[in-house]
């Protein structure tokens, strides 16, 4: 008797996670095993049919958004490295897992940039941090260190200069330690040795030389003289880390004909401060602070997302209790309110850029005070809130809070916080967006500036894995609140903004509508907040908030941040080695990964327009090159 | 701005009162420097998260115009004052030290947050430089992680008293109208680390050590040689806890390896071991007593 297939249940791009691995198993027998070590999840793909397979995913099975691509060192867990892929459907669900692995000599693992644009960064990340080869990338140089750095120092046998021991707490501070600081051991913080026949005299930086190497620097003598009419120059401009409307220390480097931008390269890692490295030297609860560090416009929606990553590993375990309502409501409260500074800011800032220098910005900072006071009086920190914790908050809400009410003078005021909320959310906010609508959104200046500039198509938008407002302006309706929710989204009334012509002005429209919608959010959150009035914010006293027990496993924690889809992937050895600290620490940045089209985007509009869209991208350059 | 003559009267000299709003009789440094201070004009350059503390400070609420440093400027030849807002990488230190070879002189340096001030919470970071003072002379620091606008706005007072007791009588105070240029700041090099050119004999000396195979501190098996003295510290301490306690019995000589750091550190070990000493002690004597 032969036993007939059974026939699927669904189309293929409609099945679930479970059905879509088991077909990718029957299907790719010998290059698809499951991952079944401890709390982990997926698929482990023979890195030698990697690329057919995510062709398959991609196109066959329907997962066309590549969100999250990273390394794992597993030194002394089987002395392999392993890259990790997210991949999710941009019509919403969870994600599908998949993993190829590589010896860590010589390691080299199939590019994926030709299925997934998206992969392009993560990827050079992964060459200049963990020394992984990608054949069949078409630029794979460093991204974040220099050209010429010595080392991958995310591996885990790389020691920086400063290295004390493999994780904290270090035994000179604790318990009972002494005060040591590894710079008095090492006052020139070298780590490096360098060769005998070094010769200094000719020393010269190399790294410059590596930027400029890819752009075919030279005048094409064929190709000027075939133009008819103007005989313009091609030159090379180089814009920032130090220019005042590149937000911070990026870099681009053009080149251009005439006025018109024929590449861009972004160049970054001005702002490389090692936050996977610290982080994995950390203990769990010692991560938050630095998460705020991140994107520090919105530091609340950071920590949203490395709680909600952690809490994930540790509903694995026993002594678990997820937060309760109380504690829920609070969390979505502080990050729409962080949404709202953060969508202020890059609206403010994008004017800046297309030219209205400073004066619109001025009335959104000093909404974002009010908010800031708000912050200071719950946190204690204006901008840095390190609120959240493992199952619960900081504290709770104080009963009265002391703000500047009007900015015309210094006199603070005394306020019943809810009755501040109340104020803030229904009166204040609103009236704040309704003004910035009323200047901007018919202004003929900004519609010029604006419509059909930096132009990016819906396919080309999911296929670099832009997140957030440069997602949706380009009419993929996909808001993780909805595409998979997380909190207490689901009972929350509010729609996902999207616009479809995927240009400057129609990112500016998304933000104005997130603007609205965050309102309409706070609105309902406001009398969950009074019926949940004495309620605890820890579920049961605070277990696992200070020492938490993450039990062994891998979580990927997504949140749709202000700038789009901030994950954190955690490994966690699960106290194996006898700590507590995650072995894998990885930060999926929005502002990152949104670079990618940025070069597209960007050709063959005026040098103008490039800070424009640049700024209507919004990144933030803490999270940009962590 | 509304001038109060007053304010610059700096001798005994008597003006008629009914000419104090038109004549101040003063010194000169007290004028030059009284014109510097309040038109002091700082760089537009954010590094990382205090560069945000820094705008709203500039912005309405905090406004640090009301203190003269009313313009930002976003070219170095034009700025007088350098905030380092955030944390200084080894890969951005490069153009600042070139930014600030740049300003004209006289020119100020704050270092604004435990980053720019000392390297802060990332300082362990491989790409992270521990303080912008590695670097560039820094004449104000301003703790914080972000400073508030307030802690900015005193730091920038701050700088302010500073150029006030500077003097044009003295060669020290105002280096910048000494003969010739001034010396630019070397820039520092991407080499395998980053190079302070200043460092170059140290790291030739390290190399050459290197050939013939004398480890050194600093170089690269540095941790190794960072866990040998901690392993042989351990040991020591140890052996200091066994031996009955008297001032002589701490007198172990720690592997010094005549670097210019080894006393320092041996010092510092010393002390160290001196109050483990005592703490067992007294840990041995409550113990005795609670036996009792």
């Amino acid at each position: 008797m032969e036993t007939l297939a059974p026939a699927p249940a669904a189309p293929l791009t409609a099945t679930s996670i479970d059905e879509a691995l088991d077909y990718l198993k029957t299907a790719h027998p010998h290059a698809v095993k499951a991952d079944d070590r401890d709390g982990y999840q997926g698929i482990i793909i023979d890195a030698d049919s990697l690329l057919e397979l995510a062709q398959v995913i991609r196109d066959d099975l329907g997962f066309d958004y590549l969100s999250s691509a990273t390394a794992v060192d597993y030194l002394g867990e089987g002395d392999h490295m392993e890259m990790v892929y997210h991949a999710y459907r941009s019509s919403g669900g969870s994600a599908l897992v998949f993993k190829a692995q590589t010896d860590r000599e010589n390691a080299s693992i199939p590019s994926l940039t030709p299925v997934w644009r998206g992969a392009d960064f993560q990827e050079r990340e992964a060459w200049d941090l963990f020394g992984i080869r990608f054949p069949g990338h078409g630029n794979l140089k460093r991204i974040l260190m220099w050209e010429g750095f010595s080392g991958h120092p995310m591996r885990k046998d790389w020691r920086e200069a400063y290295y004390e021991e493999e994780q904290k707490p270090f035994d000179s501070r604790w318990p009972g330690g002494h005060v040591h600081r590894s710079e008095e051991k090492n006052v020139f913080g070298k780590n490096v040795s360098y060769p005998a026949d070094i010769d200094l005299g000719r020393l010269a930086d190399t790294s410059e030389r590596a930027v400029y190497q890819s752009l075919g620097l030279g005048v094409d003598v064929e190709r000027i003289m075939d133009k008819d009419g103007f005989e313009t120059n091609e030159l090379v401009v180089n814009m920032g880390p130090h220019h005042p409307s590149t937000h911070g220390v990026f870099r681009m480097v053009l080149t251009v004909d005439g006025e018109t931008v024929t590449s861009l390269e972004p160049v970054m890692g001005y702002l490389h401060r090692n936050h996977e490295k610290i982080g994995e030297r950390n203990t769990y609860l010692h991560n938050i602070p630095f998460t705020d560090r991140l994107d520090y416009i919105s530091s609340m929606g950071n920590n949203h997302g490395y709680v909600l990553a952690v809490e994930q590993l540790m509903s694995l375990g026993r002594r678990y209790n997820p937060p309760t309502y109380r504690c829920e409501a609070l969390r979505v409260l502080m990050v729409e309110l962080s949404r709202i500074v953060n969508h202020l800011w890059a609206i403010g800032f994008w004017l800046n850029d297309i030219g209205a220098f400073f004066t619109p910005v001025l009335y959104f900072i000093q909404e974002r005070e009010r908010i800031m006071d708000f912050f200071e009086a719950v946190a204690g920190s204006r901008m840095m809130c390190n609120y959240m914790r493992f199952g619960g908050l900081f504290g709770d809400l104080p009963e009265r809070i002391k703000s500047v009410s009007n900015l015309t003078n210094d006199r603070v005021r005394d306020y019943n916080t809810m009755q501040f909320l109340t104020e803030m959310i229904n009166e204040r906010i609103p009236r704040t967006i309704d003004e910035l609508e009323l200047l901007l959104t018919q202004n003929e200046i900004v519609i010029e500036r604006s419509i059909g500039v930096g132009v990016l198509s819906r396919d080309e938008a999911i296929n670099c894995s832009a997140a957030g407002p440069l997602l949706r302006g380009s009419g993929v309706a996909y808001d993780i609140r909805r595409a998979e929710p997380y909190s207490i989204y689901p009972e929350l009334d509010f729609d996902v903004a999207v616009e479809n012509a995927g240009d400057m002005y129609a990112r500016y429209q998304v933000r104005v509508k997130e603007l609205r919608e965050s309102v309409r959010i706070l609105r309902q959150i406001l009398p969950r907040l009074e019926a949940t009035k004495g309620q605890s914010i820890w579920a049961d006293g605070k277990v696992g908030a200070y020492a938490p027990r993450v039990p062994l496993g891998e979580a990927y924690g997504r949140v749709e941040n202000g700038k789009g889809e901030l994950g954190y992937y955690i490994v966690s050895a699960g106290g194996r080695n006898g700590t507590s600290n995650p072995w894998r620490y990885h930060v999926r940045a929005p502002s990152f990964i949104n670079l990618t089209p940025l070069g597209a985007m960007s050709t063959g509009h005026k040098v103008a327009d490039i800070v424009g869209i640049l700024g209507s991208i919004d990144i933030v350059l803490g999270e940009t090159d962590r | 701005m509304e001038v109060k003559l007053q304010e610059l009267n700096a001798t005994e000299f008597p003006v008629p009162v009914e000419l104090e709003d038109n004549i101040a009789i003063t010194s000169l440094s007290q004028l030059y420097n009284w014109g510097r201070r309040n038109s002091m004009w700082p760089m537009l350059f954010g590094l990382a998260c205090c560069a945000i503390e820094m705008i709203a400070t500039a912005s309405s609420r905090f406004d640090f115009s009301r203190f003269g440093f009313e313009v930002m400027r976003a070219t170095p030849r034009q700025a007088d004052l350098m905030i380092v807002s955030g944390t200084v990488t080894k890969k951005m230190v490069v153009p600042i030290v070139r930014l600030y070879n740049q300003m004209p002189e006289p020119k100020y340096v704050l270092a604004m947050g435990a980053c720019a001030s000392g390297g802060g919470p990332f300082k362990e970071g491989y790409n992270v430089v521990s303080g912008m003072d590695k670097y560039l002379p820094v004449d104000v620091y301003v703790p914080g992680c972000p400073p508030t606008p307030q802690a900015l706005l005193f730091g920038m007072i701050a700088l302010q008293r500073k150029i006030d007791g500077q003097s044009i009588a003295n060669g020290d105070d105002v280096p910048w109208y000494g003969e010739g240029p001034a010396e630019p700041t070397p820039v520092p090099v991407l080499g395998p680390d980053i190079i302070d050119p200043r460092q170059m004999d140290m790291i030739r000396r390290q190399a050459e050590a290197a050939a013939e195979s004398m480890a050194l501190l600093g170089a690269r098996d540095l941790p190794a040689a960072t866990q040998m003295v901690a392993a042989k510290a351990e040991t020591a301490v140890a052996e200091a806890v066994a031996a009955p306690v008297d001032g002589d019995a701490l007198s172990f000589v720690l592997p010094t390896g005549g670097t210019p750091w080894a006393e320092a550190e041996d010092i510092r070990e010393k002390r160290r071991l001196r109050a483990l000493a005592r703490k067992a002690l007294r840990a041995s004597r409550r113990a005795q007593a609670e036996g009792e």
